[in-house]
């Protein structure tokens, strides 16, 4: 699928593609698979992906714009050479002990249900992964069930442990490190999302997917003993 | 090698910065002050890439354990090495065991130190830019940074240039209007480019600016920002993201700052005046 885009220059060596406003599953593919003909040019610095948009950070400043726009459009249209990257869906073990998932017992009262509706919902569907960002290793997913909307808690908390899964709004996601967050926290994750000693530091890209597994918690003591001793294997599989 | 007796408010190791890698959300990071650290590093004849201690506030205490040629550039807080004053902008023989310190401040906030062939920390992702998570080099009391032997080389010694002190001391900032400039109405434009001043909330994240602007942009779909990229805040503060921002964000990006005028707000403090300025685009 081919959309209308706009071209803007983002400072002096940049170009900002934008696509409609939108959080769709097709747009994202078609950022994803434009950012992988893109990167071949030997003039670009980086790109970054987001929603709707796709950064183009050129390694010297941009001298024609025109031109430099123009040659971007065709690649877009030439579309006979689309690639085509493996995408995978990642098996996230998650435990939702009343421990870790220190807010559940709020948002079952906000939503009126009881807890174990709430981890059903989050484990029954599995999310897309948009593109990264925040914090090294942070998934911006979609596809969280309207009844797990919760708004962000109006006071942030100060510190947040790291693997704990959190819903802000309409989106879930996993803090990859320690750090504050104004998310509500419904549980916790053994895995690493962002282990620098590894040679892909982050297992998941844009495009992949992910399914959220409830574990309990002497499973997920056990997990977290083998991702220390670099033996866990994330299950995966190819789309 | 070079020992941290004392790191000061902050110090860190920076070179260009880490690029490639913004797609798992690692941030560039890098030299706040491009033109101060490249030039740190060209009167030494290393390469612009090669790392430096980027001290802000001056006021750290650092001890040489070996000879080298060392560089310093950027604010000025009176240096001294071994307790005389030196000077700015020029090159000088290190003996080991030699201390360096700073004193009062005369201007601008950030120091580059270079050493001949730069700081020997580890690379990640082809960069030794320090950034939490990424890098483990601490800046600690007593911390060790490795640096190369010394290449004896008579040409360079004493070599100085003079800077133009209106890097520090101009308010104006080249930028470009960002991606969403339209959205804002007449008077919203004509009152972004009369001046402002530097909040106290400002660091290599971010400098968040006093004076409020009235705001009813609503926030975009979370989208690439860039160092130099000017938000928008729901508050009507603006922020202008520096060199550790978050590859990331939500507010509406009304400018863009040229690489200069980053290089200019980097040497801001709070209370400091500054006005943007357009630049054409090309």
């Amino acid at each position: 699928m081919r959309f209308q885009l706009t071209y803007k220059l983002f400072g002096r060596s940049a170009i900002l593609v934008e696509w409609p406003a939108d959080i769709s599953q097709e747009i994202i593919q078609d950022i994803i698979s434009f950012e992988g003909q893109v990167k071949e040019i030997d003039a670009i610095l980086d790109t970054i992906i987001a929603y709707n948009s796709l950064l183009i950070r050129y390694q010297n400043p941009i001298v024609d714009k025109e031109l430099t726009i123009s040659q971007l459009k065709n690649k877009y249209t030439a579309s006979s050479y689309v690639i085509k990257q493996n995408q995978f869906l990642w098996e996230i073990p998650v435990c939702y002990d009343a421990s870790f998932g220190i807010d559940l017992e709020e948002i079952a009262n906000k939503k009126k249900c009881s807890v174990t509706d709430i981890i059903r919902l989050h484990t029954e569907t599995d999310y897309i992964v948009y593109f990264i960002g925040f914090q090294p290793g942070f998934l911006y997913m979609g596809g969280l069930h309207q009844n797990l909307h919760v708004p962000r808690k109006s006071n942030p908390r100060v510190r947040v442990d790291k693997g704990s899964v959190g819903i802000g709004g309409a989106q879930t996601g996993v803090y990859p490190q320690n750090s504050s967050g104004g998310w509500n926290i419904i549980g916790k994750s053994p895995l690493n999302f962002f282990n620098i000693k590894a040679t892909n530091p982050c297992f998941a890209k844009s495009g992949d997917r992910i399914q959220f597994v409830a574990v309990d918690i002497h499973t997920f003591y056990q997990i977290e003993r083998e991702v220390i001793n670099q033996e866990f294997i994330i299950k995966k599989r190819l789309l | 090698m070079i020992v941290i007796l004392h790191p000061g408010i902050y110090c860190s190791i920076q070179d260009q910065g880490r690029f490639g890698h913004t797609k798992m959300g690692v941030p560039q990071a890098g030299y706040a002050d491009t033109y101060a650290a490249k030039m740190a590093n060209a009167l030494l004849k290393n390469y612009d890439k090669d790392a430096l201690i980027e001290i802000t506030f001056g006021q750290g205490k650092f001890k040489f354990t070996s000879d080298t040629y060392i560089c310093l550039t950027g604010a000025d807080f009176s240096p001294k090495l071994n307790g005389k004053l030196i000077k700015m902008q020029s090159v000088y023989p290190i003996k080991k065991d030699s201390v360096l310190s700073f004193g009062k401040r005369v201007y601008g906030a950030r120091v580059y130190l270079s050493v001949q062939g730069g700081i020997q920390t580890e690379k990640v992702y082809g960069s030794r830019s320090y950034f939490e998570g990424i890098t483990q080099q601490k800046f600690d009391k007593g911390a060790i940074l490795p640096i190369l032997p010394i290449q004896k080389d008579s040409d360079n010694s004493f070599s100085r240039v003079r800077v133009s002190e209106k890097h520090f001391t101009t308010m104006y900032l080249p930028c470009f209007k960002g991606p969403e400039f339209s959205k804002l109405n007449k008077e919203q434009q004509r009152k972004l480019f009369i001046p402002f001043s530097i909040s106290d909330d400002n660091n290599r994240v971010g400098y968040r600016l006093k004076e409020s602007l009235e705001n009813n942009l609503s926030s975009i779909l979370t989208s690439a920002v860039l160092p130099g990229t000017v938000q928008l805040t729901p508050s009507g503060k603006c922020i202008i993201l520096m060199q550790d921002c978050q590859v990331t964000g939500g507010y509406p990006r009304i400018l863009q700052l040229s690489e200069i005028a980053i290089a200019r707000v980097s040497q801001k403090i709070t209370g400091d005046k500054i006005q943007f300025v357009l630049e054409d685009h090309l």
